[in-house]
């Protein structure tokens, strides 16, 4: 239950940093649409003073939906979130773990349960009685985005895949996480067609959950288990020096920092990981930066927009996705600047959180709307499924519109 | 990890508050790809988003423009030595084109004197215009209204302070002090940010609309505070103006500061239509340095450090309240983001005086620049070629006191843009 002492002394620690300027108030777009939820300085700094003996004195803490933002502002460098993903663990684990938050922060179970019986799967999901009863019984609410199974795993195509003709020897690690394994293996495909392109063997090494649902959750131990046993299978390319690129942008930043940072996970290993993982337009821009990447684009007529989802502002490395359709000829980028599309991974599944959610993301998706967008691009797919149920438009990754421009298709 | 990330931009600005997306947008308007990093937003949502040229040199400023030169002559080594009065109306007309939305009255010309929460006249030269009506010099009779639910504003303390120093200042007027008791959310204690978001309700603004003019009786204005709106301020502010019949001006309450908020936005806003780009997150941990130039800039990311290499550097990473520069219990000052060197008092001045009020020398520690905005070395050269600074983070000034700080970045902001755009070509 403890986290290390390295960890809470960094979250901790930063409290005393806090001149309560307000600023992640000013920024917090889960206070911005409901008094439910208090705001980050109250839940987090302020109540964390009297969290020292008693887990929490505020159950508004559970309203946070851990998008970061807090942290991502605050021009202190106090870890708002951080401190707060770990009180709502203490209270959570004091007051009991419901069986739906058990239920969904566990993906692999589902993507194992749901991949064999995939249409079956499908039709109940998509079924307004069964998603009715499911609300009432479980607490997941009845209108909330939930992907669809593709029916097969993309680890299943990945041991099977052909060689490739443009490959070469420079190694790459692919880290695809749970959603390409079960719900979208195409992307996956994509993602390695477009670093072959550029001249990477990419290897997939077997791999599970990262774990971050369940921290989301509050079901740390159970968090902790899932991402050391991603790390081991891992940590071998890391220590001879391959990077890990990852297309779920919030699962790297997993990697990168919160299994650290909230989870409190002191390991070799994984910070051996952390070094090495990659948000995948992180590492092809680096490419660009290097003059390496190849730019043998083909034009692309179609108008996106692009929405930089929470989790991958938190990587602090721009926005490369923008930088890399800068490449592409005929391209026409709208830049979106909303905090948050509402969803927080597993936050706007929940019955009593749906509604908030899609008031958070309400901007967001009016400037969709607005945009007309052949696509709205996006790195995080619970956010692409919760833009496509926001606003009908069909939310691709960024690697969807590389693949397409290198005329990979 | 043995190589260290590198991307590039032309122009790596450091720091997102006045100084720093001045100059963002100034250059990448010009066509520059310009990288902002910061370590968190800056310090304008904290504002009350006014542009205080000069308020005190040390008595009370009636003409900033007319009456700087001699405040310089008296204040060798001001920031303000380096922006000519020309470049100084040039940033205020430059920031009046950017704020569309957010509109700006007022010029250097002329100090307005605006109440604060405290009832304290304030002289400001350019406020947005939701502000302007509470200038004292041209009021007979107000009303300033508080809300129950916002405690941050009490209008009786407002009201008491503003008649008092009014008169002392010569001018007559009378304040009178006015409660809404209209709810909230049902909620008895909500933020200045919580209001302002409620504002932009037509239905709760018309209850507004009705309690004050239910409690107006003649009076030529009436003040609220500053919680008149984010997104939809003008709105806000001309519609409740037409309902009260009379104008309304907007008092800067203490943070979460909604018109700070709003000048905030309508910049960010305006770098990125620019085609800028903002990192937040993004603390300065060291520089890529090649041959004296300063290549680049290392920033911290969630799992290493990324260099963003450049051909040009703004340092705005502001003064001690905002991190830029930072005081150990030594009293040993630093510059926080590249360690450059940090000039001051000579070393056998005390750097405090003993009453908390005083004029503490440590106030104007800060870097010292050539008039070219370079940092200098202690030997008198710049310390790199192409890295300029901007904003507080410059010494020489007593902001606070001088009510200087929103000219002084406002106009090294500009000014800095305006030397690379130069070296540009």
């Amino acid at each position: 239950m403890t986290t290390t002492w390295e960890a809470a002394e960094l979250i901790r620690g930063s409290l005393d940093h806090c001149v309560k300027c307000t600023i992640c108030e000013s920024a917090c777009p889960v206070a911005a649409v409901t008094p439910l939820f208090p705001g980050p300085k109250y839940v987090g700094p302020q109540a964390e003073r009297f969290r020292t003996h008693e887990p929490s004195v505020d159950a508004s803490l559970d309203y946070c939906s851990s998008c970061g933002i807090c942290t991502l502002v605050c021009p202190q460098g106090v870890h708002v979130a951080e401190i707060n993903s770990q009180a709502r663990q203490k209270m959570k684990s004091q007051r009991g773990i419901s069986l739906r938050d058990q239920l969904i922060s566990r993906t692999p179970v589902q993507g194992k349960l749901g991949t064999p019986i995939a249409p079956l799967a499908n039709a109940v999901l998509a079924n307004k009685v069964a998603r009715l009863i499911t609300e009432y019984v479980i607490g997941i609410h009845r209108n909330a985005p939930v992907p669809k199974f593709a029916g097969r795993t993309f680890q299943r195509w990945a041991r099977r895949r052909p060689a490739s003709a443009t490959a070469g020897t420079d190694k790459v690690v692919y880290f695809h996480g749970c959603s390409t394994n079960y719900f979208e293996p195409g992307l996956g495909e994509k993602t390695v067609a477009v670093l072959e392109h550029n001249g990477f063997s990419v290897v997939i090494p077997p791999q599970e959950c990262c774990g971050l649902p369940l921290q989301s959750n509050g079901i740390f131990d159970t968090g902790r288990s899932y991402v050391r046993r991603l790390v081991r299978n891992l940590a071998p390319y890391a220590r001879q020096g391959y990077k890990i690129v990852a297309t779920s942008t919030s699962c790297g930043l997993m990697l990168k920092r919160e299994a650290i940072e909230i989870l409190g996970v002191d390991d070799n290993d994984l910070r051996l990981v952390s070094e090495h993982t990659y948000d995948i337009c992180e590492f092809l821009a680096d490419l660009d930066a290097a003059g390496r990447l190849r730019t043998d684009f083909g034009p692309v007529p179609m108008t996106v927009t692009y929405h930089a989802p929470c989790q991958q502002q938190g990587h602090n490395i721009g926005k490369p996705a923008l930088d890399l359709f800068d490449l592409i000829p005929e391209l026409k980028v709208v830049e979106l600047d909303r905090a948050c599309c509402g969803i927080a991974g597993t936050y706007g599944l929940k019955r009593e959180k749906y509604e908030i959610a899609m008031k958070v993301g309400s901007g967001l998706f009016s400037d969709i709307r607005g945009a007309h967008p052949d696509a709205a691009v996006c790195d995080s797919e619970t956010c692409r499924w919760q833009i496509t149920h926001g606003t009908g438009a069909t939310s691709v990754h960024p690697v969807e519109i590389l693949h397409r421009a290198y005329g990979l298709a | 990890m043995t190589e260290i990330d590198r991307r590039t931009a032309d122009v790596v600005v450091v720091g997102a508050g006045l100084a720093g997306l001045t100059a963002a947008i100034r250059l990448a308007e010009a066509g520059l790809r310009v990288v902002t990093v910061a370590k968190g937003l800056g310090s304008i949502r904290l504002s009350p988003a006014t542009i205080d040229i000069l308020g005190y040199g040390p008595d009370l400023v009636h003409e900033p423009a007319r009456e700087l030169q001699g405040f310089l002559s008296a204040h060798p080594g001001h920031p303000y030595s380096l922006v000519s009065p020309v470049q100084l109306a040039a940033s205020v007309q430059w920031l009046k084109e950017h704020t569309d939305g957010t509109a700006y009255v007022g010029d250097p010309d002329a100090n307005m004197l605006l109440p604060t929460a405290l009832g304290v006249p304030r002289p400001s030269a350019v406020v947005p215009e939701t502000m302007a009506a509470g200038d004292i010099r041209k009021s007979r009779s107000v009303a300033v209204a508080g809300f129950s639910v916002l405690k941050d504003f009490q209008p009786d303390l407002a009201a008491e302070n503003l008649q008092a120093a009014a008169a002392a200042l010569g001018f007559g007027m009378t304040v009178r002090p006015l409660h809404l008791n209209t709810r909230v959310n049902g909620e008895a204690d909500v933020s200045s940010l919580a209001l302002a978001r409620r504002l932009e309700d037509t239905a709760f603004r018309n209850a507004v609309a009705a309690e004050l003019t239910a409690g107006l009786r003649d009076e030529d204005a009436v003040g609220l505070p500053a919680v008149l709106g984010l997104d939809q301020a003008a709105s806000v502010w001309s519609d409740l103006q037409a309902m009260v019949g009379r104008p309304v001006f907007e008092i800067p309450t203490v943070p979460p500061s909604a018109p700070g908020m709003r000048l905030a936005k309508v910049l960010q806003d305006r770098l990125r239509h620019a085609g800028g780009r903002l990192v937040l997150g993004s603390e300065v941990v060291g520089a890529e340095v090649q041959g004296g130039q300063l290549a680049g800039v290392r920033v911290k990311t969630a799992a290493r450090q990324l260099a963003w290499m450049c051909r040009w550097v703004v340092l705005a990473t502001g003064g001690f309240a905002s991190g830029g520069l930072a005081v150990d219990l030594s009293g040993a000052v630093s510059e926080t983001a590249l360690g450059l060197p940090v000039s001051g008092p000579p070393p056998d001045e005390p750097l405090f005086l003993p009453r908390y009020l005083d004029e503490h020398p440590m106030g104007s520690v800060g870097l010292k620049v050539d008039p070219l905005l370079r940092p200098l070395a202690y030997d008198g050269e710049p310390v790199h070629p192409n890295l300029y600074a901007a904003g507080a983070v410059i010494g020489g000034a007593r902001p606070a006191r001088e009510k200087s700080g929103d000219g002084i970045s406002l106009s090294t902001g500009y000014l800095a843009a305006g030397i690379i755009l130069q070296e540009a070509g």
